[in-house]
């Protein structure tokens, strides 16, 4: 038996692990170290109608425990995405999940009808959650009613389950998440990075060029347990969780606060390996935990009456 | 491609300027000069790996050596580590100095400034090895932070400019160049930015090739972090990391 096999709406995934958006490019760069086909699913880069180069450098910064990016959405365009980069993506037998982004609605629902008519997007992440441009991204996911609408618009032109990526910028996420669901989305993704800043102690300036970042890495996995184990007993449709992780013991730890995959995001960049590598290890930790499916993990933080789970002998 | 290599030397050679030697089956892969070993330091602080230029590489002896600054937080741990140690390195990356541009009987000029010096070496050895005449020029902010200066003489002319005046000619490595005349078939150089710049605009027309420096995320093209602009165009971009760091004059803009 197969302990890994997840189905999500439009996803059949062979494991719950998939690199998350925006950390594994269109997977070109990833391949030459493993086959792309271990993985459950690819998150790749947010794509809008066209091409956009991004912010100035520098781009990145270290903080504790996790990093800043302002990339600001620097993708090829649609055309090239849909001419060049998934065809070449069909070669493995992974599932894609496209990320879609824009400035305007219009652009939105442009991006999310044409993508989903690729033959191997099998479901689209709504990014309405990037904190590092100035139009669009996070401006449609801080106001629930804004991003509702823009869930039901990209709903009513997307040929494949439309999931929604969350902001963890905002005041109440639950409120949020509820909103979406109410407007159709299949599934939720979450979360997306936190807005932060760092200052150079010799310039006194902002390292970013773009002053702000997304911050990543282990450094806000607590923040994304929480908020999934707040929105995962609020909403019924099914969320892949992202935020820090970087062990099997992460992946766990999603899946009981209510995920039901998970997506790696800055650890891709510090090993390679790291999603294979969990894969590998995951069917251990569920023999070791007492678990026969890693579907039994979801939601064991909060659900009631689920028997004891027996550790070990 | 990724290896934990064990530290066979680790010396200060300069004020924060260590020589690191590791050895491990991972040389075996290092060819090209240029190219980049991508160095884990710590398991969460800092969280991210450092992007090392090779120095030298000895396949006999199974070792590289790497030269660096220990200025921030990684390069200060990496500093404390000891001889017998292991380290997580990624690599090697990037594209680096075509050594092939220059035919034997030719001249190249190897051009460095500061940190960007140590690629320079086993471009230097592998062009001399082919029969080119190279000739170097280093440039540091002052006398306590040179380095290599007599391991370069075994290859070529050397010649040293520090910005304070402390040591060689006072000023850039383009004052070298202009005072002494120095003529080339093909410039190789690493090192600051302005400095890439003053080369390239000094040069129109020769075969020039540039050793860029970013700060990266990934350091294999995934994360879009150490992109550059592409001439004549918005949108077009090349990254440091995966397409560079070497770039012929001109592919992009500095």
């Amino acid at each position: 038996m197969n302990r890994l096999a997840v189905q999500l709406p439009g996803l059949s995934l062979k494991n719950p692990i998939m690199p998350a958006s925006g950390c594994f490019g269109f997977g070109r760069e990833y391949a030459r170290f493993y086959d792309l086909s271990m993985l459950g699913a690819i998150m790749i880069k947010a794509t809008t109608l066209e091409p956009r180069f991004g912010n100035p450098t520098p781009r990145v910064a270290e903080t504790p425990s996790g990093m800043l990016n302002a990339i600001g959405l620097q993708n090829p365009g649609l055309e090239k995405v849909l001419e060049e980069e998934l065809p070449w993506l069909a070669q493995y037998d992974v599932p894609i999940i496209a990320n879609i982004a824009g400035s305007t609605m219009e652009e939105y629902v442009e991006v999310a009808k044409r993508m989903s008519q690729a033959p191997n997007v099998h479901a689209l992440e709504l990014n309405i959650s990037c904190p590092n441009v100035k139009k669009g991204g996070i401006a449609f996911g801080t106001v629930p009613e804004v991003a509702a609408e823009l869930t039901k618009l990209v709903k009513e032109v997307s040929e494949v389950p439309v999931y929604v990526k969350l902001s963890p910028n905002v005041t109440n996420i639950v409120e949020m998440a509820k909103a979406i669901e109410a407007a159709g989305a299949d599934g939720l993704t979450m979360i997306n990075t936190l807005l932060g800043m760092r200052i150079d102690v010799k310039t006194a300036k902002p390292i970013l060029a773009n002053r702000t970042g997304g911050l990543s890495g282990p450094a806000i996995k607590p923040i994304a347990i929480r908020m999934i184990y707040e929105v995962s007993q609020a909403v019924s449709i099914p969320i892949i969780g992202m935020g820090g992780i970087q062990s099997a013991e992460d992946v766990i730890e999603f899946f009981y606060a209510g995920a039901s995959a998970v997506a790696v995001g800055t650890a891709n960049f510090i090993d390679p390996f790291v999603c294979p590598n969990i894969i590998a290890e995951l069917p251990a930790l569920l023999e070791e935990l007492g678990f026969d499916h890693i579907s039994e993990c979801t939601g064991r933080s909060w659900k009631k009456g689920e028997p004891t789970v027996h550790c070990g002998t | 491609m990724k290896e934990q290599m064990t530290i066979v030397r680790h010396e200060p050679l300069a004020k924060q300027i260590y020589e690191l030697t590791l050895s491990g089956s991972l040389v075996q892969t290092m060819n090209e000069p240029g190219r980049f070993v991508h160095v884990k330091v710590a398991e969460y602080a800092p969280l991210l790996r450092r992007p090392l230029s090779l120095c030298d590489i000895n396949k006999e002896a199974g070792e590289c050596t790497i030269i660096y600054r220990a200025e921030g937080a990684g390069t200060t741990l990496l500093a404390k580590k000891c001889p017998g140690e292991t380290i997580d390195v990624l690599g090697p990356l990037g594209n680096g100095f075509p050594v092939e541009a220059a035919k034997a009987g030719q001249r190249a000029l190897l051009v460095g400034g500061g940190i960007g010096v140590p690629p320079l070496y086993e471009l230097a050895k592998q062009l001399a090895s082919n029969g080119v005449s190279v000739t170097m020029v280093l440039g540091f902010q002052t006398k306590e932070v040179v380095f290599y200066e007599q391991k370069f003489l075994t290859y070529g002319e050397t010649y040293v400019a520090t910005v304070d005046g402390s040591y060689g000619t006072k000023g850039f490595v383009t004052d070298v160049i202009n005072e002494r005349a120095l003529s080339f078939d093909v410039l190789y150089a690493c090192g600051p930015k302005p400095m890439l710049k003053a080369l390239e605009q000094q040069f129109p027309q020769k075969e020039v090739y540039l050793s860029l420096e970013e700060r990266m995320g990934c350091g294999v093209g995934a994360c879009f972090a150490c992109v550059c602009h592409v001439p004549n165009s918005e949108t077009a971009y090349k990254k440091v990391c995966s397409d560079g760091p070497v770039f012929k004059a001109g592919e992009v803009v500095l």
